[in-house]
């Protein structure tokens, strides 16, 4: 498959190390992104293998999640929002201009740092609303999404006898496993998610970065956590931002244990940032 | 970008390394002493060596001990992770060779009633290639220097090369006269223990290198 | 650091007492007018309001007895028609300013309807009688409603735009992260999540126009009857108020003073209602 072999030919033209014989789900070229003047992401190329966990590092205001919402096409809802570059989603360019943005953000689902389920909602309508405002209404459909999307998200045993109730009457996390499941609902390829567990205790951090592990199976993952214990427990793949830049990308294990990058290193070992 | 400093961390970093370096002193001390116990049939000097392994065994274990905290409590991640592994493993190699030198000490005690076989010539050479290996092993330690830690291989091949020479030579005076044998074993068992020290430290060069370039290499050969 | 029992200390203690009672002596002075008027009015109505006051038509002139039935009707009919014209012209202006409205035309938009807002009720009325009473060729309850509901938009527009500028943009995001369309989650998301200030935006409009006179004499006029339809002229309790105040037979002087009565009470009921409907089922936040 072409986009294969480009995957192979830009790793080697940048030293990319990427894992052999893993298809590439999204393929970032020469992305420049904008709010008004202030230039965000610069020039940043990479390749996100399918199936995989790959987690974005980088010091507050590097571009991480700039660089994220423009994986969604969410970057252009800001007003002076621009970018440059190309975006392919299984090799098609989600930027071009036959391409509907709302059918990207459908194929390209996000949870975000802070849980947000619609106040008005009760748990289920929550889950299911990506469908039923976008003209699904047999409920037999919407239950049978509603089960498996709560199961894919570890939180039907918690809620499933009470899905009536209002879906901020939950805790923290299982907020933030609420929208995860609600993401999951419309059936994404790639979730993204910024900084998912920032906001949240220990224990409910560890299992959101456990149902990332099993949701891996299905889906692929970006992840952007500015917790770089996260990104070593989590991630296959881990890219270094700083400034828009991206410094380095590889493999995780290799990144944390032997950067190649002097900026990489300073960062990991705590001396900057 | 502006590199700030763990100056904590840095602190206890800075800690393992001169620890580690006394230990390497305390170790090399007692390389010395044992053979100079064995070459002089000294007793006294025999047992001075056995009770400082304390020592050095205290020592090991308290620096397994903070390598293990900082890991839990810091969090290293790449260079700190790999110097605090080295640490680790090397204090493990320092502890075997201080452990060889308490076997030669013992020898020296067995064989106190009675004279030497023959006056001792490689075993004191092997001794000295040893302590000489240990300091250039904890130099490139200390100067992250993978050239001198490399050339430690060249000299545990000579140790062994020695090790070779001194295990025929007693094979001939075992096989000349069977009441040599009880003192040829003892001296042959020394031999063994420096021997397996010059390993010891050899592997230490790999820490280092290890530490240096994040590649684990196989320097005995 | 002061200490407690020092002569300083016990300066500072006085002098907070004396301003609390100064700033309890400000509020009753402001108070005061209203408490006297609503005495007031509580008075001189309560005695005329009687059963007949709320179900019979009114008596003809000079004749006592009779009631305001109709106007009664008549306003609510006319609250009904001027939301019919605000509310969803309102809401819809007022989620076009929140959501896309931070440019020129929002600009403008804004600065109209705060013109509007301002503008004398009387000229309202003027303007609704050029546009559809004179080529109607009578009064009615749908110029009424119109003159009404004009003076309606620009409060529902405002407070609209408030309430949802308060829903946080993180909803707005998810749900077009969830690839539901802008337009789509402006009114189920975002303005759901607004309805409970949106709600009391419409009803305190609503007890504003509720009380409105001058705008009426040019469009409604009055009836004495029931309606008839809407193409024709209705009474309401604020013009009907204004009529039998100013005409010489006491019997009218007094169910004026009922009438008073009963638009205070519709207000206050809107009012009350309003902050009921403030306090929604599910709220934005723990």
């Amino acid at each position: 498959m072409m986009l294969w072999d480009h995957a192979i030919a830009s790793a080697l033209a940048k030293g990319e190390a990427i894992e052999t014989g893993v298809p590439s789900q999204l393929v970032v070229e020469d992305l420049h992104a904008y709010f008004g003047r202030t230039h965000a992401v610069k020039g940043l190329s990479l390749d996100i293998a399918a199936n995989r966990i790959t987690a974005i590092i980088g010091p507050s205001g590097c571009g991480k999640s700039t660089f994220l919402r423009c994986l969604n096409r969410m970057h252009e809802v800001v007003p002076g929002a621009r970018r440059e570059g190309r975006v392919l989603l299984d090799g098609e360019d989600i930027y071009a201009p036959s391409v509907d943005p709302v059918e990207v953000r459908r194929r390209v689902g996000m949870v975000f740092q802070r849980a947000n389920p619609f106040p008005t909602m009760s748990i289920y309508d929550n889950v299911v609303v990506g469908l039923r405002l976008n003209g699904i209404r047999d409920r037999r459909v919407l239950d049978e999404v509603a089960e498996r999307s709560l199961g894919q998200a570890a939180l039907w045993d918690e809620v499933k006898d009470v899905l009536a109730r209002p879906g901020t009457s939950l805790s923290g996390g299982q907020q933030q496993r609420l929208c995860i499941a609600r993401a999951l609902a419309v059936q994404p390829e790639v979730l993204l998610m910024d900084e998912p567990a920032s906001a949240l205790d220990p224990a409910s951090t560890l299992k959101i970065e456990e149902l990332a592990k099993t949701l891996r199976e299905t889906l692929t993952i970006v992840i952007v956590t500015h917790n770089m214990q996260q990104a070593a427990r989590v991630s296959d793949s881990t890219a270094f931002m700083l400034a828009g830049s991206l410094i380095e990308y590889g493999p995780t294990a290799e990144l944390f244990t032997r950067p190649k990058e002097r900026q990489t290193e300073d960062y990991i070992t705590g001396r900057f940032g | 970008m502006t590199v700030q400093t763990r100056e904590a961390f840095d602190r206890e970093l800075a800690g393992l390394r001169d620890d580690l370096l006394r230990m390497g002193a305390l170790v090399e001390e007692a390389v010395r002493r044992s053979v100079e116990a064995l070459r002089s049939r000294s007793v006294e000097g025999a047992e001075a060596v056995i009770a400082a392994d304390n020592a050095i065994d205290a020592l090991h274990l308290e620096l397994e001990e903070r390598c293990l905290m900082l890991m839990a409590t810091q969090q290293p991640m790449a260079k700190d992770l790999r110097t605090i592994a080295a640490v680790w493993a090397m204090t493990m190699d320092l502890e075997r060779i201080g452990d060889h030198a308490e076997d030669i000490a013992r020898a020296t005690k067995r064989m106190a009633d009675q004279p030497l076989l023959k006056p001792l010539i490689d075993i004191p050479r092997m001794a000295e290639m040893v302590q000489q290996m240990l300091r250039t092993g904890l130099d490139a330690f200390v100067q992250r220097d993978v050239n001198l830690a490399q050339q430690m291989a060249a000299a545990d091949d000579e140790v062994d090369h020695l090790y070779g020479q001194v295990f025929r030579e007693l094979l001939t005076y075992m096989i000349e006269d069977p009441h040599n044998i009880q003192r040829a074993t003892h001296l042959l068992f020394s031999a063994q223990a420096l021997e397996r020290m010059g390993d010891h430290a050899t592997n230490i060069a790999e820490r280092v290198i290890y530490m240096v370039t994040g590649t684990l290499k196989e320097l005995n050969l | 650091m002061i200490a407690p029992g020092s002569r300083a200390g016990a300066r500072r203690r006085l002098t907070d007492r004396v301003m609390g009672w100064v700033c309890l002596a400000a509020i009753l002075v402001a108070i005061a007018p209203l408490a006297s008027l609503l005495g007031y009015v509580v008075v001189q109505g309560a005695p005329a309001l009687n059963w007949a006051f709320f179900t019979h038509l009114p008596a003809p002139v000079g004749e006592p007895g009779g009631g305001m039935a109709n106007a009664i009707l008549g306003t609510l009919t006319l609250i009904g028609l001027a939301s019919g014209v605000g509310v969803p012209v309102g809401i819809l202006g007022g989620l076009f300013l929140a959501e896309a409205g931070d440019g020129r035309l929002g600009w403008w938009i804004r600065f109209t309807a705060d013109v509007l807002n301002g503008l004398p009720s009387i000229v309202v009325g003027v303007f609704v009688y050029a546009l559809v009473v004179v080529p109607m060729h009578r009064f009615s309850a749908l110029a009424g409603g119109l003159a009404l509901g004009v003076m309606m938009i620009p409060l529902v527009v405002r407070t609209t735009e408030e309430m949802v500028r308060l829903v946080p943009s993180s909803l707005r995001e998810a749900s077009l992260a969830l690839g539901i369309r802008w337009w789509i989650t402006s009114l189920r998301i975002v303005l759901r999540t607004a309805t409970a200030g949106v709600i009391t935006g419409i009803m305190l409009a609503v007890a504003r126009i509720g009380g409105e006179t001058a705008p009426l004499l040019f469009t409604a006029f009055n009836n004495q009857f029931w309606q008839a339809g809407l193409d024709q002229p209705i009474s309401s309790l604020t013009v009907q108020l204004f009529t039998y105040s100013i005409a010489p037979y006491d019997d009218w002087h007094r169910q004026a003073w009922a009438a008073a009565l009963v638009l205070m009470a519709i207000t206050l009921l809107l009012n009350i209602a309003a902050r009921a409907a403030g306090r929604q089922r599910f709220t934005v936040g723990r």
